[in-house]
């Protein structure tokens, strides 16, 4: 053992420089070309920038709200609520949320509300929901806002994000970047 | 069709498109013929050896290389602990991250050394971007030291009667910069421009658009998921891993880290037939392992499709399949099938969580890592489908009434003793870790996220993923104590250095051992009837040793919830 020793060591340092100072600098380098420069993609509305990515609590009654999520979108860090299927406390916690939803949104049945708008997500950040849990919301909003219900759910058509090429994966709305949509259209 | 089902069978014939070719590179890179980035490559490792002093020529008989492999293992343990428990001072520290705490090191720096990547930390707040790229020298290293002692295996089998495998160094320094970087460098930029981010920046700090002030982690760690995926690491650069919105930011960045970490477990069995100039042997391999991933596979995409039975009694919309712990953009299907392909190779990174899948999904991720050969780790995968092979031609031997043969070499007593041992240790450090952390309450009750049947399946995922390498957890685990710290990594220890060391010891004894041309009696090992047979020995193996477990934990709860 004591032979490898020394040549171990010395190929760990050589390595180290190629793989931790040489390898992440070729790809930083690239990184520059892509947008906002490798720092995370970004939106700008009214002079200031969003995470395009990074999704945010949305709770007020004007805004689409966005999924329910274990660390409250604080971006600092991430993670799950991590509840089993089974769990009693969970599903009476998600009872709560389906009562919540229906006390806030008069005239809408239980059946029509989607699961992605009652269960955390995994990183507690998901940027996204689906587009049935942006059209339960649509009364609403347009009770709150006073903006024509036909309106709104033109919105909501024209943020949908198709699928991969059309064909792969589910359709998805970005929230933030629907919200944002609102406040223009609303502003109008 | 259905696109999100489209997109998951796209994801997996891609893969396999790949890796053919890979293969045929990998066994010429091993083989040490010329490949196109000889040029590149060849100055850059005549630097690495002159500043080792290492002559990669050097023949070495399988002592000789599993002597070098845990020297050089030693080192990067013990410079890791040095790192991570010093990163608070030292440089490269934004967000003023902490150094962490001795059994909190310990069990990270083991689990990066050994290609696991438990993370009983999250990366936000755990680790100094120094910290993460010690991490990430180490998935290179690891990934490497999987596939330099498969290729040992492979070696046993090329030449006829060999008493030594080749040049450990060699191999391992091989598949670092000629298989991972290269990989790793082309997926990592693609991530860049999907948005993953690559700064050295700390924290920001923004007002949302409702007026609430959050902070956003960022960091370079475009680099990092990369050959998290590529060398089939796991560990998360954030504490959400593959499921953070920057780590995985779109479902095109979900197909290519899908694709990332399978291709190299692939392409390593069509490697080894091109290699041993077997290539009926490869299909065998490839067969065998893709029925037993397709059985485990498609039952958990139907079950998150499907939905939580509990949340569709409530009278919601339950159309979306099990959306607690999942991100929209991937959607139910996709998640399900990483869920396995996660599992079965030793991944272990995740883009939903596995605490909240339905109770049989979590019993399918359970058994993917219990069985740990349908594909497998970068290398070792194949290292532990070799035991399986070993187990069948025994007993198919037996079955026949003939001595037992593998490619023109004799099985005997002393290689079916490693191969039972290594086959037996598995279950063993399973069943008895989980059985401790049962039996005294006092040090794991507290840590359970979830009461009951699933309480149990959590400590039985901790344990089955240490012994598996894999890394991904039940995650509500309360997993950074000082029991799971050093129990798990004691078991991570145990579980990476004997499967490798048991393989290569039985390859290089039957190396030694004089080759006997095959007759009309021999056992042929590349058929589709010893590939049942090579199934049979994995499914009774698996079933035999983890029924038990299972019905208490998965199959107790799936009882409970329909």
């Amino acid at each position: 053992m004591k032979k490898h020793i020394l040549p171990a060591i010395k190929l760990t340092i050589i390595m180290i420089l190629f793989f931790t100072v040489i390898y992440p600098l070729a790809v930083w380098g690239m990184a520059q070309f892509s947008s906002n420069a490798g720092k995370g993609k970004i939106i700008e509305h009214n002079g200031k920038k969003y995470y395009s990515n990074i999704g945010q609590a949305f709770t007020a009654d004007k805004y689409f709200w966005s999924r329910p999520s274990a660390v409250n979108y604080n971006a600092a860090g991430s993670g799950a609520s991590n509840k089993g299927p089974s769990n009693e406390e969970y599903l009476s916690q998600v009872q709560a949320r389906i009562d919540t939803f229906l006390v806030h949104n008069p005239g809408i049945k239980k059946s029509e509300i989607p699961v992605d708008l009652i269960t955390a997500s995994g990183s507690g950040l998901d940027p996204n929901f689906s587009i049935q849990a942006a059209k339960v919301q649509v009364k609403r909003i347009a009770t709150i806002r006073g903006i024509e219900e036909q309106k709104i759910n033109q919105l909501i058509e024209d943020n949908a994000e198709r699928p991969l090429l059309g064909i792969f994966g589910p359709q998805k709305i970005n929230v933030l970047k629907l919200n944002i949509a609102l406040d223009k259209l609303a502003s109008r | 069709m259905n696109t999100e089902i489209l997109g998951i069978i796209v994801m997996f014939v891609i893969t396999v498109l790949l890796a053919i070719p890979l293969g045929k590179y990998i066994a010429k890179v091993y083989g040490g013929e010329k490949t196109l980035l000889d040029p590149i490559f060849n100055p850059i490792e005549r630097i690495f050896y002159k500043v080792s002093r290492i002559n990669p020529q050097t023949e070495m008989n399988w002592k000789q290389q599993m002597v070098a492999m845990v020297s050089i293992n030693m080192i990067w343990f013990l410079l890791g602990m040095l790192i991570l428990m010093t990163q608070g001072s030292l440089p490269l520290n934004p967000d003023n991250n902490p150094s962490m705490s001795a059994d909190l090191a310990f069990n990270t720096v083991i689990s990066f050394v050994v290609n696991c990547n438990l993370q009983h930390y999250s990366g936000e707040t755990g680790l100094s971007y120094l910290g993460q790229y010690w991490l990430m020298f180490l998935q290179f290293v690891s990934a490497g030291i999987g596939m330099a002692a498969a290729v040992l295996v492979f070696r046993a089998f090329r030449d006829r009667t060999a008493s030594t495998l080749g040049n450990f160094y060699n191999y391992f320094v091989k598949s670092c910069t000629r298989i991972l970087l290269p990989l790793s460098l082309v997926v990592a930029i693609i991530l860049a421009f999907e948005g993953t981010p690559m700064t050295f920046e700390g924290k920001d700090t923004i007002t949302t658009l409702q007026g609430d002030t959050v902070a956003v982690s960022r960091g370079p760690a475009a680099a990092f998921v990369a050959i998290k995926h590529i060398g089939t690491n796991g560990g998360g650069f954030y504490g959400a891993n593959s499921v953070h919105p920057f780590e995985n930011p779109s479902y095109l960045s979900n197909m290519v880290e899908m694709v990332a970490q399978m291709i190299i477990p692939i392409a390593m069995i069509f490697a080894l037939g091109i290699f041993i100039k077997r290539r009926k042997l490869s299909w065998m391999i490839f067969g065998v392992m893709t029925i037993g991933f397709l059985l485990l596979v498609i039952p958990n995409i139907m079950m998150e499709t499907k939905g939580n039975p509990a949340l569709a009694a409530m009278g919601v919309d339950n159309s979306l399949g099990a959306m607690e712990g999942k991100e929209v953009r991937f959607g139910a299907p996709a998640s399900g099938f990483w869920s396995i392909v996660t599992t079965v190779i030793s991944t272990g990174s995740i883009n939903s969580m596995h605490d909240s899948t339905m109770p049989l999904s979590g019993m399918n991720e359970l058994l993917a890592m219990m069985i740990n050969a349908f594909y497998g780790g970068c290398g070792v995968g194949i290292l532990n489908f070799f035991i399986f092979i070993i187990l069948a031609v025994f007993i198919s031997g037996l079955m026949v009434g003939r001595t037992p043969e593998f490619l023109g070499k004799k099985v005997e007593a002393r290689e079916m003793k490693i191969a039972m041992i290594i086959a037996l240790l598995h279950p063993f450090l399973i069943l008895v870790g989980t059985a401790l952390a049962a039996a005294l309450p006092q040090y794991t009750a507290a840590t359970l996220n979830n009461p009951g049947f699933h309480g149990f399946s959590e400590m039985l995922y901790e344990y089955t993923s240490s012994a598996a390498n894999n890394g991904s957890g039940f995650e509500g685990l309360g997993d950074n104590s000082i029991w799971w710290n050093v129990s798990t990594g004691f078991v991570l220890i145990l579980s990476r250095f004997l499967p490798i060391i048991g393989p290569v010891a039985i390859a290089g004894l039957l190396a030694e051992k004089k080759f006997i041309p095959e007759g009309d009696g021999t056992l042929k090992t590349d058929t589709a009837t010893f590939g049942l047979m090579v199934f049979a020995v994995i499914a009774i193996v698996a079933a035999l040793s983890f029924f038990p477990a299972l019905a208490l934990g998965p199959i107790a709860e799936y009882f409970s919830l329909y």
